[in-house]
């Protein structure tokens, strides 16, 4: 019984360590394959070999030479932080409300925000760009957080209204009674508590901006206000007669690689943030 | 109702008035507009001949092979990569829930996929299959112009939203493996339950509601496809899915008054595919509200 059960843990182990080895494989595919595209020569490019021959890092520079490029990147970051900043504030007052107190309404609120979250984008592309051609809004910051905010905010009132179920509110008051005033008690002993949730969410709010191609593709048109998935989706490249992969590839690989680096920090935070309001309850 | 009461409710609407205000105006205020546009004829390099014509865009979309095409892609695309996304996010879900070794790993490299911009991915794979620049032909000695044809382009589309978005299946899936009392499979391994059946008469029922949910977001998701379709074909090659022609209609084209009628039918269409979740498959979003 004991050599066999051994024997069978062994074999399941190895089942799910292969397993493991799979889907790592997979999910790195695609990524290894745009870095090693984009340190391949330009002569290369075309050698359908997964690795580069030789290393070189023109694309980079090319990439690093192109105002468009570091527009998109000033762009992206900006317009992402400030709908972060905005949805998570909104969203966390609404959360809170939701969570905390009793009133006719809550249960529209995060009705409404579903439906919301639930919305085509597309369906609002028409009206948007026309009313933003006669606000002044069209190609501008504003023009973008707007939306971003108002799409993430039902991300942000669920996954914020998640987590602030499970803060010990109550301690809030045996603070106050030991002496702590409400500021007191609120800096010290419930933002500890709900800055863990307040960040995920942070963190869907943010890469939901980072990633947007629709909205940013609509409403802008110049370097004034197209973020970067805008500008590699629209990249044509120095000549009309040579194709732009090399630098796509390289742009790519600047983009990616520090989103990459901020999931795999935080990639507790991130996985309680995605499983917060669709599993709990 | 007392005056606390009262106090109460008013500081409540005051927390929730700037985010409630802010998807009145930026959705459902656009919505009603693209609702409004739809009924006039209005191309914006002829602004000066709107004119009021009742149902008559609709008539024209309804009536346009376009639009149907756009709407048998769309509808492919999703059933396509949904019913894999759902296979394989059991699989990886399954692979971390069990795996002892290299769980954290695993479950970090699926993070990359969900964290890349999906324009960044459309790139990735569609360089891939490029038969100048790509490595799969030389991979599996075929010489494809895969984004040239019809279906080897869809295979090439699903199978990038594929690995876009399985990860976030894979995710659920585990956050509702987890709510599967350990117990129960061992009493039922005891009583000779083998691993087909523990999983078909024990784990898949426990989770039918986490499924539904995951179901039902990524397939509302998948219908809205345009960024992989965008980069990878520009809907050519009779690749359009409805939010490309959306797209085309009102930002290319700049015709307001046929593209609003596209955007009003594209949000019908989502109100009947959550309609049929939430009545046919009887999920209960509700339910989670009080949780």
């Amino acid at each position: 019984m004991s050599a066999a059960g051994a024997n069978g843990g062994r074999v399941e182990r190895l089942f799910w360590g292969v397993g493991s080895a799979v889907v790592v494989i997979y999910a790195l595919l695609p990524v290894a394959w745009i870095v090693s595209l984009s340190l391949k020569r330009s002569a290369d490019l075309g050698d359908n070999r997964f690795l580069p021959r030789v290393v070189s890092l023109e694309h980079y520079a090319t990439v690093f030479r192109d105002p468009q490029f570091s527009a998109a990147l000033w762009n992206s970051i900006g317009i992402a932080a400030i709908s972060t900043l905005a949805a998570v504030l909104l969203g966390a007052f609404t959360a809170y409300a939701v969570v905390r107190l009793e009133f006719p309404g809550r249960r529209l609120i995060l009705a409404g925000a579903l439906a919301i979250a639930m919305f085509p984008p597309i369906s609002i592309v028409g009206p948007l760009f026309n009313t933003w051609r006669t606000l002044g809004l069209y190609d501008t910051w504003a023009g973008l957080i707007l939306p971003y905010m108002t799409f993430t905010l039902p991300l942000a009132i669920w996954t914020l209204a998640a987590f602030f179920r499970e803060v010990p509110w109550d301690l809030d008051k045996a603070a106050r009674v030991d002496g702590a005033t409400a500021f007191q008690a609120f800096v010290h002993v419930i933002a500890p508590l709900a800055a863990p949730g307040v960040f995920s969410a942070a963190i869907l709010v943010f890469m939901f901006a980072w990633n947007d191609f629709l909205f940013a593709a609509s409403l802008t048109s110049t370097d004034q206000a197209r973020t970067v998935p805008a500008a590699i989706a629209f990249f044509t490249g120095s000549s009309r007669f040579e194709q732009p992969t090399g630098s796509v590839a390289a742009a790519s690989v600047l983009v990616t690689v520090p989103v990459i680096i901020v999931v795999l920090l935080f990639q507790r935070r991130i996985v309680a943030g995605l499983t917060a309001g669709a599993v709990k309850g | 109702m007392s005056r606390r009461a009262a106090a109460e409710h008013r500081l409540a609407w005051l927390l929730c008035a700037p985010a409630v205000i802010a998807m009145l105006v930026v959705t459902a205020w656009p919505m009603l507009y693209a609702v409004w546009l739809s009924l006039f004829r209005y191309d914006l390099r002829f602004p000066d001949q709107r004119q009021f014509v009742g149902l008559d865009n609709y008539l024209s979309v309804l009536g346009s092979e376009t639009w149907w095409q756009a709407l048998f892609n769309t509808l492919l695309i999703t059933v396509g990569s949904v019913s894999v996304e759902l296979v394989l996010g059991f699989v990886f879900a399954l692979v971390m829930h069990r795996a002892l070794i290299g769980r954290r790993l695993v479950r970090a490299s699926l993070l990359v996929p969900y964290g890349i911009i999906t324009v960044v991915a459309a790139m990735s794979w569609r360089f891939a299959f490029d038969p100048t620049t790509g490595f799969v032909n030389a991979l599996l000695g075929l010489d494809g112009a895969w984004l040239a044809e019809r279906w080897s382009a869809f295979f090439v589309i699903i199978q990038t939203e594929i690995w876009k978005t399985t990860p976030f299946m894979a995710l659920l899936l585990l956050a509702g493996l987890t709510l599967v009392p350990e117990d129960l499979l061992r009493a039922a391994r005891v009583d000779g339950a083998n691993a087909l059946q523990r999983f078909f008469r024990i784990t898949l029922p426990l989770m039918r509601p986490v499924i539904m949910v995951a179901l039902l977001f990524r397939t509302l998701d998948a219908f809205r496809i345009f960024d992989t379709v965008f980069v990878q074909t520009r809907g050519a090659q009779g690749t359009d899915s409805v939010s490309i022609v959306g797209y085309n209609t009102l930002i290319a084209r700049l015709n307001l008054g046929l593209g609003s009628a596209v955007s009003v039918l594209i949000f019908v269409c989502v109100l009947a595919i959550a309609a049929l979740y939430i009545r046919g498959f009887g999920i209960d979003l509700s339910r989670r509200e009080d949780a």
